[in-house]
C-alpha cells in the first residue's frame, strides 16, 4: 500500500495531541541526548567523518531516523547557520520552510542563504539507500514492509541482496515474505548462475508486478540477430510458462479496473439521475433545471471550502449536508412558484424549468465569474489503494461509489419505511383519495420536489470532486441523467441504479475500440433505439396511472 | 348506408378463453362469449369486472396473455393494431367520452367519415355534397344541429356522448362497442339512445356496456353478466335477475 | 358565440394575410432602399441590416416547422435544430466546393480543412456537392432522410410526451459531438466557413446579400402557404385530433404513426431549408449549431408568439430574435435572465403567446360591443 488507512481525521488528530503529549516529556528526557548528539554531528564538513555520522544515525533505534536518512537521500536536510539546527528544508516563496528533526517544531520560513545544504556523495547515496530500506524492513507493521519491498522491486539493484535474504529468513508474513523474495528474484535475474536465475523466475510466479512482467517479457525476446536476452533454453521455458500466467492474471485485473472505473463513471451517473428519478420518476415532473441544482451542490462546496479554510479536511462532510439545503431549498421555491401551476402539462414544466436553468445559471455567473472555481480534494480523498502490482483503485473514485450506494439505500429506505415516504406514495398513486384522507397534498409536492432537488445538491458535493466547478456544470449531466432514468424505467429507483451503472459501465467497456466521442455516441444511439423498443424503459413500471 | 357483406360469417365477434392479467391480478379470466352479426347484445357487471378491458382486447388496445379473439370468423384481431381494426369495422365508444376538443361538432363527424384513412388522400381530401349531406343528417339525429359550429371541448357531457355516438354511426362499423352511452344523460335522452341502439342493430351489431338497469330493460336484449373477468351468467334480463350467482354477485356482501 | 366568432377569424387566418403582407412589402423595400438609396440618406438601410433580416427570416421558417409539428401535432421536438444544422451543412459543403482553388491550401479539390488533415481525396459523402441542384437536393434529402427514419422508430413504438422530447434533444446531442470529430470530414470544430461565392455571385456583394434575403422572404411566404394548405385540409384536422386525443383517433381508424411520420419528416425539410439559407447568410456553420440550447430556443419562439397559430411562430421568432440582437449588444448578462424569464412567462402567463393576448383582448372588445349594442347572446360576426 502507497497509503496507510486512514482512520477519521478526527482520531487522527486525537491520537497524534496525546502521542505529542506522552514524547514532549519521556522521549525527551531519555533518548534526546544520544539521538541529539548523533544528529548534530551530521553537521560536521568533513565527508568521511559525515559518512561515519551516518553510520551511527542508523544504529539509533528512534523513529525520527528513517525520515532524517530520507531527507539526506532526497537532499532536503540542512542545518541553520545560526545556531547549527539540524532542519528538513522544503521550499516555499523565496527560500524555505524549515522543520527541526529533533523536536518536530516548524521553524517557520528563512531565507536560502540562512541554511546550508548537508550535503551527501555516491557512495553515501549509494548506502543511505540500502540502510532506509533495511531500516524499512524491520518495521512492525506488514504492510510498511511490503510497500518497502514493492519499492526495491522497481529499483533492483545487488546491494540489496544481503538485507533481503536476512528480512526473507526473518520475516514471518507470507504476503510479504512473497513479495520480499519477488524483490530477491528481480535482482538474481541478473546473476550468471543458471539456478539463481532460474529460482527467481520461479518466485516471480503467480505475484502480480508489472516489473517483473516487463522484465520476463524482455528475457524471452529473441533480438535481431536471432540470440535471445537469455542464453539458457531452460531458464526461458520456465520464463514463458510463468509469464503467461502473469499476462493472463494482468487481463483479469486490467478487467476489474475497468469494470471499477465503469462502476464509479455510473456511480457518478447514479448520483446525478437519482434526484430526477424522483422529480420525474415520482412527481412526473420534467425538471431541466435539475442540472443546475447539482452545480447549486458544488458551488456550495466551494462557499464551504471558502469559510473554512483551516478545515478543508472536513469540509466535505459539511457541505453534504449544506449543499442539501441550498439545493433543496431552491428546488421548494421553484416548486412553489413555478411547477406547481403546470401539473399535469410536462411539455410546459420542461420548458419552464429550463427557463429557471437559465435564470441559474447566469447567477451563478454574475456572482461567481464566468470561469471555473477550484475545490480542493481533501487528502483522504487523494491517492490510490495498491490493491496489488497490477490493479490500484483510486480514492476518490472509490468514495464515489460507496457514497452513491449509500445516497441509494438511503432515499429507498426514506420512500419505503418512512411515514413520508407513505404520505409521498399515496399522493403520487391518488392524488384525490390523498388529499380527502387529510394528506396536504402540496406540502407533499414540495417537500418531494425538495428532495429530489436536495439530493441533486448532494450529487454536486461528490462532481466538485472530479469535474471542474463551473457555470455549465450541470448542463453535461442533465441529458445523461434523463436518459438514465427513461432506460432504467420511470419510477423506479432499482431501474435507475441498474441502467445508470450499465451505462457507466459499457461506456467503459466501449471506450478503448471506439474512442470516448464515439464511445458516448453509440451509447446514446444505442438507449433512443432501446427507449424506441421499449419507451417504458428497463423496469416498467406497469398500471394505470403512468399512462397519464 | 352501407352494403350488407355477400358473406354473413356465423360469429361477428368470437372471443374465447382470453385472460388478460395486470402484475398478476386477472382482469380477464378465461372469458368467452360470441356475438351474432345483427345481434344486439348488452354486457353488465360490477365495476371492476373486466367489462372495459375486454373492449380493450377486442379493440387491439390491449393484447390477451391468452386466448382467442375472431372478427368474422376468420379474421383474427390478436394480430392486428387499433387502426387496423377499427378499418375493419369495429368501432368503439369509450366509458369516458373523448371528442376531439378543439375540432367542431362538424368536424369531428367528418373526421369519423367512413372512406379512405391514407396519409395523401387526408392531406387532398374534398366532401362531397353527397357526404356533408350525411353528416348533417346524423348531427340532426344526435340532436346536435343548434351545435354544428361549436367546438367539441365547448359541449356538455351529454352532449359528447351523443357527439360520439354520431361520430360511431358515422363510422358505419359491423360491429359497435358502446362503452356506458347512458352515463350523464337525462331519462329521455337515455331513452332515446336505446332506441337508437336497437334501430341500429340488426343491419349492425351492437355490444353495449352499461349499469342503468331501466337502460337495459329498454334495450330489450339479450343480456351477459360479467363478473371478476369471466361470464358469470347469459339470459334475458329475467332469466339473469333470477338467477342466484348473479343475486349473490349484485346483492351479496 | 365568441367560440364560433374565433373559430371564423381563425379560420379566415386574417392575421396571417398580415404577417404575410408585411413581410412581403419588406422584401420588396428593404431591397430597394438599400440598393438605390445612397448610403449618407436618412432611408438607407445597410447592408448590415438587411443581412439580421435575413437571418431572422430564416429563424422564422425554423420557427414555422416547429408549430407545425408542436401546435398541431403535439410533437415537442427538442431536436429540430439539428435538421437546420444538416440543411446548412449541405448548403455549406456546396459552398465549401466552390471555393476551389482559391481556399489557403490552394488545392483544386479538397477544402482547406482536408488538406489541412493530410486527406489526399475527397470522402464518398462529399461527391456531387459542387453541383448546386445536387445540393439543393441534398439540403431537403438530408434533414428529410434523418427525420423520416428518427421519425419512424419513434413513433413506430409509440414514443410520445415528453419521451420523445428527451430523446430528441439526445439526438441532436450526439449529432454534436459527431460533428465536432474531424474525422467525420466535416470540418470539426471550426465547421464548414470562408465561403467565397453562391452560383457565381459573391457572398460579399451587397446584390447577394439581397438577393439572399429575398430568396429567404419568399421561402418563408412559400413555406407559409405550405404549412397553412396542410393545417386546413382534412389531415389538418387528424393531426389536431391526434394532438387532442391521440388513441381516439386510432380508434376512429387512423394510422397515427403515418400522419406523424409525414408532418415530422415535412417540418424536417422545411427546418433543413431554413438553415440552407442561414448559412450563407452568416458565412459559418459549425456544430455549435447542434446544440441541444438551440433547439430548445426554437420552442420559446414558438411559445412566446403563440403555438398552433403559424403566423405566431413567425412572430415570436422575429421578437425574441430582435430581443436578443438588441439585449446581447447593450446588456450582454441580462440577456439570459431575459431569456430564462420569457420561458417562464410564456409558459405561466401566456399559453397562448402573444397572439392568444392579442385575440383575448379583441374577445373582450367585441363582447362590450355587443353588450352595448344590448345584443347579449347574438353572434359577433
Ligand atoms: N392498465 C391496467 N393496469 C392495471 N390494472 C388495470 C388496467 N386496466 C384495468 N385494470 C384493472 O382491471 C380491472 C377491470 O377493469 P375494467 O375493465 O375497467 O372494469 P369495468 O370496466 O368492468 O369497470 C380493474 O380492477 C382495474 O383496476
Ligand atoms: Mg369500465
Amino acid at each position: 500500500m502507497t497509503r496507510q488507512p486512514k482512520r477519521a481525521w478526527w482520531v487522527r488528530a486525537w491520537l497524534a495531541l496525546l502521542i505529542l503529549a506522552c514524547s514532549q516529556t519521556l522521549w525527551a528526557q531519555q533518548q534526546a541526548p544520544d539521538f541529539t548528539a548523533k544528529i548534530a554531528d551530521l553537521t560536521t564538513s568533513s565527508f568521511s567523518k559525515r559518512a561515519k555520522a551516518i553510520e551511527a544515525v542508523v544504529a539509533l533505534d528512534d523513529e525520527r531516523v528513517l525520515p532524517v536518512l530520507e531527507a539526506l537521500l532526497e537532499g532536503d536536510l540542512y542545518y541553520r547557520k545560526s545556531d547549527d539546527r539540524v532542519v528538513i528544508a522544503v521550499d516555499a516563496e523565496s527560500g524555505y520552510r524549515i522543520t527541526d528533526v529533533i523536536s518536530g517544531e516548524d521553524l517557520g520560513a528563512v531565507g536560502k542563504r540562512d541554511v546550508k545544504k548537508i550535503a551527501t556523495n555516491n557512495r553515501m547515496r549509494k548506502n543511505l539507500r540500502v540502510q532506509i530500506a533495511a531500516y524499512k524492513l524491520v518495521n512492525k507493521n506488514p504492510d510498511v514492509r511490503r510497500t518497502a519491498a514493492g519499492d526495491l522491486i522497481k529499483t533492483p539493484s545487488p546491494e540489496f541482496l544481503p538485507i533481503l535474504q536476512k528480512a526473507i529468513a526473518n520475516e514471518e508474513e507470507p504476503a510479504v515474505r512473497e513479495a520480499l523474495k519477488v524483490a530477491r528474484a528481480v535482482i538474481l535475474l541478473d546473476s550468471d548462475q543458471e539456478v539463481d536465475r532460474l529460482q527467481a523466475i520461479k518466485d516471480m510466479d503467480g505475484y502480480p508486478n508489472k516489473y517483473t512482467l516487463a522484465m520476463l517479457k524482455q528475457l524471452v525476446r529473441q533480438n535481431d540477430d536471432g540470440s535471445y536476452n537469455e542464453p539458457s533454453e531452460l531458464v526461458r521455458e520456465e520464463a514463458i510458462a510463468v509469464l503467461k500466467g502473469l499476462e493472463a492474471q494482468e487481463t483479469w485485473y486490467k478487467f476489474v479496473e475497468d469494470l471499477f472505473f465503469g462502476l464509479s463513471a455510473g456511480s457518478v451517473l447514479l448520483l446525478a439521475a437519482v434526484g430526477l428519478a424522483i422529480t420525474f420518476g415520482v412527481m412526473g415532473v420534467i425538471n431541466m433545471a435539475h442540472g443546475e441544482m447539482i452545480m447549486l451542490g458544488a458551488y456550495t462546496t466551494y462557499v464551504v471550502q471558502l469559510l473554512m479554510p483551516n478545515l478543508i479536511e472536513a469540509s466535505l462532510i459539511v457541505a453534504i449536508p449544506a449543499a442539501f439545503v441550498v439545493s433543496g431549498l431552491m428546488g421548494i421555491i421553484i416548486e412553489r412558484t413555478v411547477i406547481r401551476h403546470l401539473y399535469g402539462r410536462p411539455l410546459e414544466t420542461l420548458l419552464a424549468t429550463f427557463g429557471i436553468s437559465l435564470i441559474l445559471q447566469q447567477l451563478v455567473r454574475t456572482i461567481f465569474s464566468p470561469l471555473n472555481r477550484s475545490v480542493i480534494t481533501p487528502d483522504w480523498m487523494s491517492g490510490s489503494l495498491q490493491v496489488n502490482g497490477f490493479l490500484s483503485l483510486t480514492y476518490n473514485r472509490l468514495y464515489i461509489i460507496v457514497f452513491a450506494l449509500l445516497v441509494l439505500f438511503g432515499l429507498m429506505l426514506l420512500l419505503k419505511r418512512s411515514f413520508f415516504g407513505l404520505q409521498m406514495r399515496a399522493v403520487t398513486q391518488n392524488r384525490a383519495m390523498a388529499s380527502s384522507m387529510g394528506i396536504r397534498t402540496g406540502w407533499v409536492d414540495a417537500m418531494t420536489f425538495g428532495l429530489g432537488s436536495g439530493i441533486a445538491g448532494i450529487a454536486g458535493v461528490a462532481l466538485s470532486q472530479l469535474t471542474n466547478v463551473g457555470p455549465n456544470l450541470g448542463q453535461s449531466y442533465i441529458i445523461d441523467s434523463f436518459l438514465v432514468v427513461v432506460f432504467g424505467g420511470v419510477g423506479s429507483l432499482w431501474g435507475t441504479f441498474v441502467a445508470a451503472m450499465g451505462l457507466g459501465v459499457a461506456n467503459k467497456f466501449v471506450e478503448p475500440m471506439a474512442g470516448a466521442v464515439l464511445a458516448k455516441i453509440l451509447i446514446l444511439v444505442f438507449i433512443i433505439l432501446f427507449i424506441q423498443r421499449r419507451p417504458r424503459g428497463l423496469f416498467a413500471i406497469k398500471g394505470r396511472f403512468v399512462e397519464g | 348506408m352501407k352494403m350488407i357483406p355477400k358473406h354473413i360469417p356465423q360469429h361477428i365477434l368470437y372471443v374465447d378463453g382470453v385472460t388478460k392479467s395486470f402484475d398478476g391480478f386477472k382482469a380477464l379470466n378465461d372469458l368467452s362469449f360470441t356475438v351474432k352479426p345483427g345481434e344486439l347484445r348488452a354486457i353488465i357487471g360490477p365495476n371492476g369486472a373486466g367489462k372495459t378491458t375486454m373492449m380493450d382486447v377486442i379493440t387491439g388496445k390491449l393484447k390477451p396473455d391468452v386466448g382467442d379473439v375472431f372478427f368474422r370468423d376468420s379474421v383474427d384481431l390478436t394480430k392486428h393494431d387499433e387502426a387496423e381494426i377499427a378499418n375493419m369495422g369495429i368501432g368503439r365508444k369509450f366509458q369516458k367520452p373523448t371528442v376531439i376538443e378543439s375540432l367542431t361538432v362538424f368536424q369531428n363527424l367528418e373526421l369519423a367519415l367512413s372512406g379512405n384513412r391514407g396519409v395523401f388522400k387526408s392531406l387532398f381530401h374534398k366532401l362531397s355534397g353527397e357526404q356533408r349531406t350525411q353528416i348533417d343528417e346524423v348531427i340532426e339525429l344526435v340532436g346536435l344541429t343548434e351545435k354544428r359550429q361549436e367546438l367539441g371541448g365547448a359541449l356538455s357531457h351529454g352532449q359528447k356522448q351523443w357527439l360520439e355516438i354520431g361520430m360511431l354511426l358515422n363510422q358505419d362499423p359491423d360491429l359497435l362497442l358502446v362503452d356506458e352511452p347512458a352515463a350523464g344523460m337525462t331519462d329521455h335522452e337515455t331513452e332515446l339512445t336505446a332506441k337508437l341502439l336497437r334501430d341500429i342493430s340488426g343491419e349492425h351489431s351492437v355490444v353495449v356496456v352499461e349499469h342503468d338497469m331501466e337502460f337495459i330493460k329498454a334495450l330489450d336484449c339479450p343480456v351477459t353478466v360479467l363478473h371478476e373477468g369471466y361470464v358469470l351468467a347469459e339470459g334475458t334480463l329475467e332469466q339473469v335477475q333470477a338467477d342466484d350467482k348473479v343475486i349473490e354477485v349484485y346483492l351479496g356482501r | 358565440m365568441t367560440s364560433q366568432a374565433r373559430l371564423a377569424w381563425l379560420q379566415s387566418d386574417v392575421g396571417g394575410k398580415r404577417v404575410l403582407a408585411i413581410i412581403l412589402a419588406v422584401i420588396i423595400v428593404l431591397p430597394l432602399l438599400n440598393l438605390l438609396v445612397p448610403p449618407d440618406s436618412v432611408f438607407h438601410v445597410s447592408s448590415y441590416t438587411i443581412g439580421l433580416l435575413g437571418k431572422y427570416l430564416c429563424y422564422a421558417l425554423l420557427a414555422l416547422a416547429v408549430d407545425l409539428i408542436w401546435g398541431y401535432c403535439g410533437i415537442l421536438s427538442l431536436g429540430h435544430g439539428a435538421f437546420f444544422a444538416l440543411g446548412g451543412y449541405a448548403m455549406g459543403m456546396y459552398l465549401m466546393r466552390q471555393i476551389g482553388e482559391r481556399g489557403v491550401y490552394g488545392h483544386p479539390v479538397l477544402p482547406d480543412f482536408m488538406v489541412f488533415l493530410n486527406w489526399d481525396a475527397l470522402p464518398w459523402y462529399w461527391y456531387g456537392f459542387d453541383n448546386f441542384y445536387f445540393a439543393m437536393l441534398m439540403v431537403l434529402v438530408a434533414p428529410g432522410l434523418l427525420a423520416f427514419v428518427f421519425g419512424w422508430l419513434a413513433f413506430r413504438s409509440r414514443v410520445t410526451g415528453v419521451y420523445l422530447s428527451i430523446i430528441t434533444q439526445a439526438m441532436t446531442y450526439a449529432l454534436m459531438l459527431a460533428f465536432f470529430r474531424n474525422d467525420m470530414g466535416f470540418g470539426g470544430n471550426n465547421g464548414l466557413t470562408d465561403f467565397k461565392d453562391i452560383l457565381g455571385f459573391s457572398l460579399q456583394a451587397d446584390t447577394t446579400k439581397v438577393g439572399l434575403f429575398v430568396a429567404s422572404g419568399v421561402a418563408l411566404i412559400l413555406g407559409y402557404l405550405l404549412c397553412r394548405y396542410v393545417v386546413s385540409s382534412k389531415l389538418g384536422r387528424v393531426l389536431i385530433s391526434i394532438r387532442d386525443a391521440e388513441s381516439r383517433s386510432r380508434f376512429i381508424g387512423y394510422r397515427v404513426e403515418h400522419f406523424k411520420l409525414f408532418v415530422f419528416v415535412l417540418s424536417a425539410v422545411l427546418a433543413g431549408v431554413a438553415g440552407a439559407l442561414y448559412v450563407p447568410q452568416v458565412g459559418i456553420i459549425n456544430p455549435g449549431e447542434f446544440s441541444p440550447i438551440n433547439s430548445i430556443e426554437i420552442i420559446v419562439w414558438v411559445a412566446l408568439g403563440g403555438r398552433g397559430f403559424l403566423y405566431g411562430a413567425i412572430i415570436g421568432a422575429v421578437l425574441v430574435n430582435y430581443g436578443k440582437t438588441f439585449f446581447t449588444g447593450a446588456f450582454p448578462e441580462v440577456w439570459l435572465f431575459m431569456l430564462g424569464g420569457l420561458f417562464v412567462v410564456s409558459t405561466l402567463f401566456l399559453p397562448q403567446g402573444v397572439v392568444g393576448i392579442v385575440q383575448q383582448w379583441k374577445d373582450k372588445r367585441a363582447e362590450q360591443k355587443a353588450h352595448a349594442q344590448g345584443k347579449t347572446g347574438e353572434a359577433v360576426p
